[in-house]
């Protein structure tokens, strides 16, 4: 039987080369992902590796809690006496003490020139030689002195300034110039996805950074022999109470740990979506397998009559089904290898810091693709291997080939019909959720409401195929109808076709509707409350100077500056924020209602205000003393005067900047709101950068820009996931194709037929296309119902947590994905209305 | 694509009339496959004609060129040299596209299996034609038709639901609606027992009769050319013989005539 299976697949090389394809694809994006993850986490722990190699023990910053340890208030700093008792402990070979924060640079335009979380600032270490190996200088010289900067080599390419030249960069406060002194290179993963590197010497970054003479950080190497674990110990003997030790393995472990659980769980997000490409391929397996069982019954009779067994039919099959896996499987891994090194480039085009690295191609990886690819081509193929068994001998002795009648559907439907039912039961009991809580049920409801769908669907698509065949009919009598019919001929082969697109569309409509809301719904939530017309804060997130409102409320044009600034507290040992502003003012850039009491009470240290909530959870009443204990370690207990709505911008805690000052580290505004003059605020931003000097930290937003901010990321993720679901759409259209071309090949003297009696070659390409089109767009429609449904439903999850969300229907965007399964539908006719078009009329007629 | 009025005519109250007139004519026709030592000439310059109202059948032996002359003739199949006619167009100098629209038009065809679509009912097979044309079919001619042929309870049936003889009577019924200049049906009782075999070789006779159309009947069987009012027999791409009013002893003694003549030359 295993030569009938070979001759048989070579022989229908063309016919199954769609489901090769749909089976090579699908391993690619399995073996890819697999490949992919390999490798990332192999480059990350190579470089883990490369530097942690010399790191015997690590000291950072931690374990200290606000007023738990009265110790901890006289707590040491990190300073040079502590460097240097490490220094003489036995074993040690060096300390390297570090300092270090955001440094943002600014580039020709006085806009950062790293991205916001990546613009790094750090010191500069010579070691015996001069040099600091951890930055080694590529131009010119280190840092030596307060006025000087050495940068990476893209960051300075955006600043324009040449070694010698000068750089103007901003830390947490005003704008400062330096002189650039060199170029360095840095493997920080930071600065590679698109962030910038500043070096300063250790005096000015203890500056810039910290305190004078304090380090944030130290690294221990140990000379050779040395054990790491006893010299953590008295490494952490000497150190203050609020910095912490660990061994270099400890370190080592604790990072493996962290890479590991990374990219596991890009691994596992990255095999979703293969699986639903693998998932969409079944339906094409079993297509195809089905019709290549039905076009060679009389060949399977034979060989029953002649003495096989059904379990030899079966098996014969079933090999043919594994040898094409394993083909299209051994190309798939291949050609993931090339996914895998794409994956890379586009995941970090958005954001994601991956290191590069070799392709790591394990023989884990490469059994598991290739194991996936004939499983699921052998399983999909196993339903028709069963018909084929059915198929009895006497056929082959049947003189007319007759359409077998065409089986009942009573039973598939019925199926359908109660799964159908099942599912859209639970997504309405889901409905009556207000909160995650049903998230197990709407897991389940969906997949209930999909697969029931799909059982359903050769039901489905026959109201679906006469309403859109008398569209069809309109365009072109003949070749309309002819489609219609064929359409109808075979409805599991329709269905089957359908639901491949069907589930990539539910998904992508389900998802497109999901994120559409919520970013609506975001809109309402960002500038909720802020009656502000700009809000100024800073791109370092180490808050903004205090002279910055006084400047900008100087400035004309500015009709109120409001700076806002918070600090965080416990009460009741629950953690909280307290938020404190010039309350006189707070009215003109915030909405603020209240419910008792009058702002204008909140003043000096003794005295709050609450919103509702904070004070209903809490016990509150107007007089009551709130608790408070700060994270410097000292306590105040003011009174609540006066309670308000809820309120974005005010939060949950109101204060004078009196109770607050003397507890935060240092005096900084989170942000600062500006309500411009009437008729003044279109060139307002740009005045106010240029008040403030051309910083870069400085963000100045508008209303709007606060509301896109939020929306954009939303879109990021969405971008992606169309993206990823592509693949099964891609895979969904090659079923579209296949089917198309099998059915041609099937109806070969049909269509020689039709040619002799006087149908033109147009209108058989245009009898396939209006067929390919049915099908797509059956498809399609099914595909945005059930998205738009299972959105709806599983949208009510969100209704406690996230009650700006409302569902919207995105009609533009459903309309596009419509078009374009049209569009997908003419473009998977092609090939096979060509081929149908081409068939030589007599040949056609004779063919068997 | 206008026809001629003989062509149109509804059975005539006095049968004959139109008659004789040339349906299609082959002048010269060759057909040669193959080039060099390859070479085979399937028809070597054969000249025939078939006249209105005729029902002509086409005999000889496998290889003979009998399936290829009509395929040439219907404008199926390329030639080599020579002309062919159908009612007063030549079919040489068209393109794919008019050939289509010859075929649509003026041409009906009766395969030996596999006439019809599997999903349009009867009626709908029968009235493709004209569907593919855009014409309305005439609904007299159809009925007569479909009278002829003993369909009338038939039409709305699939032709799964078909016995072998119906579906090759809804095969003729199709070939008859437009009024084509000429049929041709190749080997159309192949596939049926004798009993059905014989009742379609009646409709045929009849329909050429009483409807007055032309036929030219590819076959292999005596029997069934004796139903025709001609026999042209074909050897090595030669018409060698004509019979009129044939009979199948006759015929089957002309057949065994050859044979011998075959196999002893």
């Amino acid at each position: 039987m295993f030569r009938t299976a070979l001759r048989n697949l070579l022989a229908h090389k063309t016919r199954l080369m769609m489901t090769a394809l749909a089976v090579l694809l699908g391993t690619a994006f399995v073996s890819g992902t697999l490949v992919f993850s390999d490798s990332v986490g192999s480059a990350f722990r190579d470089r883990m590796s490369k530097s942690l190699g010399d790191v015997a023990v690590s000291v950072t910053a931690g374990g200290a809690r606000p007023g738990t340890d009265a110790e901890a208030e006289a707590a040491r700093p990190l300073d040079d006496r502590v460097v240097d008792s490490i220094r003489a402990l036995p074993g040690v070979a060096a300390v390297r003490p570090s300092v270090g924060g955001a440094a943002v640079i600014a580039d020709k335009g006085n806009n950062p020139a790293g991205s916001e979380w990546g613009s790094t600032g750090a010191n500069y270490v010579p070691g015996a030689n001069g040099k600091d190996s951890r930055y080694p200088i590529v131009k010119g010289r280190g840092p030596a002195a307060e006025g000087e900067i050495v940068l990476d080599a893209k960051t300075a390419g955006k600043t324009g300034a040449k070694v010698g030249g000068t750089v103007r960069l901003a830390v947490d406060g005003p704008v400062m110039t330096k002189k650039l002194v060199g170029i360095a290179e840095t493997d920080d993963p930071r600065v590679s996805a698109g962030g910038s590197l500043a070096l300063f010497d250790t005096a000015t970054a203890q500056k810039l950074f910290g305190k004078p003479g304090e380090f944030s950080e130290l690294v221990v190497s140990a000379t050779p022999g040395t054990d790491q674990q006893k010299l953590t110990a008295d490494v952490r003997r000497v150190l203050p109470r609020s910095f912490e030790a660990q061994s270099g393995k400890q370190l080592a472990a604790a990072e493996s740990e962290m890479i590991d659980e990374q990219t596991s769980s890009i691994r596992k997000t990255l095999l979703v979506f293969a699986g639903i490409s693998l998932f969409v391929g079944v339906f094409i397996i079993a297509n195809t397998f089905t019709m290549l069982i039905a076009q060679r019954s009389r060949e399977i009779a034979l060989l029953r009559a002649v003495g096989a067994t059904r379990r030899q039919v079966v098996r014969s099959v079933l090999i043919e089904a594994g040898l094409l896996g394993l083909t299209a499987s051994v190309v798939g891994f291949v050609l993931g290898l090339g996914v895998a090194t794409g994956l890379r480039s586009v995941l970090n085009a958005t954001g994601a810091s991956l290191p590069d690295g070799p392709l790591v191609v394990t023989p884990t990886a490469v059994l598991s693709a290739l194991g996936v690819g004939v499983v699921v081509t052998v399983l999909a193929a196993w339903l028709p291997s069963r018909k084929a068994a059915r198929i009895a001998p006497v056929e082959a002795l049947a003189a007319v080939d007759q359409a077998p009648a065409p089986r009942g559907l009573v039973l598939r439907n019925s199926l359908g019909a109660a799964l159908t039912g099942l599912g859209v039961a639970t997504m309405l009991y889901v409905t009556t959720f207000k909160n995650s809580s049903g998230m197990q049920y709407a897991m389940a409801g969906s997949a209930l409401t999909l697969a029931g769908v799909i059982v359903l669907a050769p039901l489905l698509s026959r109201p679906f195929v006469h309403l859109f065949g008398r569209l069809a009919i309109r365009l072109s009598a003949v070749s309309g109808k002819l489609a219609r019919q064929n359409a109808l001929r075979n409805p599991r082969r329709t269905a089957a076709t359908a639901s491949a697109l069907m589930i990539g569309l539910t998904l992508i409509t389900g998802l497109t509707v999901a994120a559409v809301s919520a970013d609506r719904g975001m809109a309402k939530l960002g500038p909720q409350d802020l009656t502000a017309d700009y809000k100024v804060s800073s791109s370092s997130y180490q808050g903004l100077s205090p002279e910055i409102a006084r400047t900008l409320a100087g400035q004309p044009g500015v009709d109120a500056a409001v700076a806002l600034r918070t600090t965080g507290f416990r009460t009741d040992d629950h953690p909280s924020l307290a938020l404190a502003t010039d309350v006189a003012a707070i009215a003109k850039v915030a909405d603020v209602r209240m419910v008792s009491g009058s702002l204008s009470d909140v003043r000096g240290t003794s005295a709050v205000a609450v919103s509702e909530t904070f004070a209903k959870d809490r016990g509150l009443k107007a007089g009551a003393a709130l608790p408070m204990s700060f994270y410097d370690g000292k306590k105040a207990a003011p009174r609540v005067v006066a309670v308000y709505r809820d309120n974005d911008v005010l939060g949950s805690v109101l204060t004078a900047p009196a109770l607050l000052n003397p507890h935060m580290d240092k005096v900084r505004d989170d942000q600062v709101l500006l309500k411009a003059a009437p008729a003044r605020a279109k060139d307002l931003p740009a005045k106010i950068k240029e008040t403030l000097g051309g910083n870069p930290l400085i963000k100045v937003q508008s209303q709007d820009d606060l509301r896109r901010a939020d929306a954009g990321s939303i879109d990021d993720i969405l971008y992606l996931m169309y993206g990823l679901l592509g693949m099964a759409v891609v895979i969904a259209v090659i079923g579209v194709v296949n089917t198309l071309a099998m059915s041609v090949f099937e109806r070969t003297r049909e269509i020689g037929m039709l040619r002799a009696i006087g149908l033109d070659r147009r209108e058989v390409k245009r009898m396939v296309r209006l067929e390919s089109v049915m099908i797509a767009m059956f498809g399609a429609v099914l595909g945005v119902g059930v998205g738009v449904f299972l959105a709806w439903s599983g949208g009510h999850l969100l209704r406690s947590s996230f009650p700006q969300y409302a569902m919207v229907v995105p009609w533009g965007r459903i309309g596009v994905f419509l078009l374009l399964a049209l569009a997908v539908g003419v473009l998977a006719a092609v090939w096979p209305a060509r081929r149908a078009a081409k068939l030589d009329t007599l040949e056609a007629i004779g063919a068997q | 694509m206008s026809h001629s009025a003989a062509a149109h005519a509804l059975p005539h109250p006095h049968p004959g009339h139109g008659r004789g007139a040339v349906a299609a004519r082959a002048t010269g026709l060759s057909k040669v496959y193959g080039q060099g030592e390859t070479r085979v000439a399937a028809l070597d310059a054969v000249s025939v004609e078939f006249r209105r109202g005729e029902f002509t059948a086409i005999m000889g032996p496998s290889g003979s060129g009998k399936s290829t002359l009509m395929h040439c003739m219907a404008g199926l199949d390329s030639i080599s040299s020579g002309s062919t006619l159908i009612g007063d167009t030549e079919l040489g100098s068209l393109g794919d596209r008019q050939l289509t629209r010859l075929r649509r038009d003026k041409v009906g065809f009766v395969f030996q299996a596999f006439n019809l679509l599997p999903t349009l009912t009867a009626l709908e097979n029968i009235t493709l034609p004209m569907d593919i044309a855009g014409r309305k079919p005439d609904q007299e001619w159809l009925g007569q038709i479909v009278t002829t042929l003993g369909l009338s309870g038939r039409l709305a049936h699939r032709p799964s639901q078909l016995s072998g003889g119906q579906q090759q009577r809804v095969a003729v019924a199709r070939a008859l609606t437009s009024k084509p200049e000429i049929i041709f049906a190749d080997e159309p009782t192949g596939n049926l027992d004798s009993r059905s075999g014989a009742e379609l070789l009646g409709f045929l006779h009849e329909s050429v009769r009483a409807l007055e159309q032309t036929i030219v009947m590819v076959t292999h069987d005596p029997v069934a050319a004796s139903y025709a009012d001609r026999v042209l027999f074909l050897a090595d791409g030669r018409i060698v013989d004509e019979m009129r009013e044939p009979t199948a002893d006759a015929v089957l003694d002309r057949m065994k005539a050859f044979d011998a003549k075959g196999r002893t030359s």
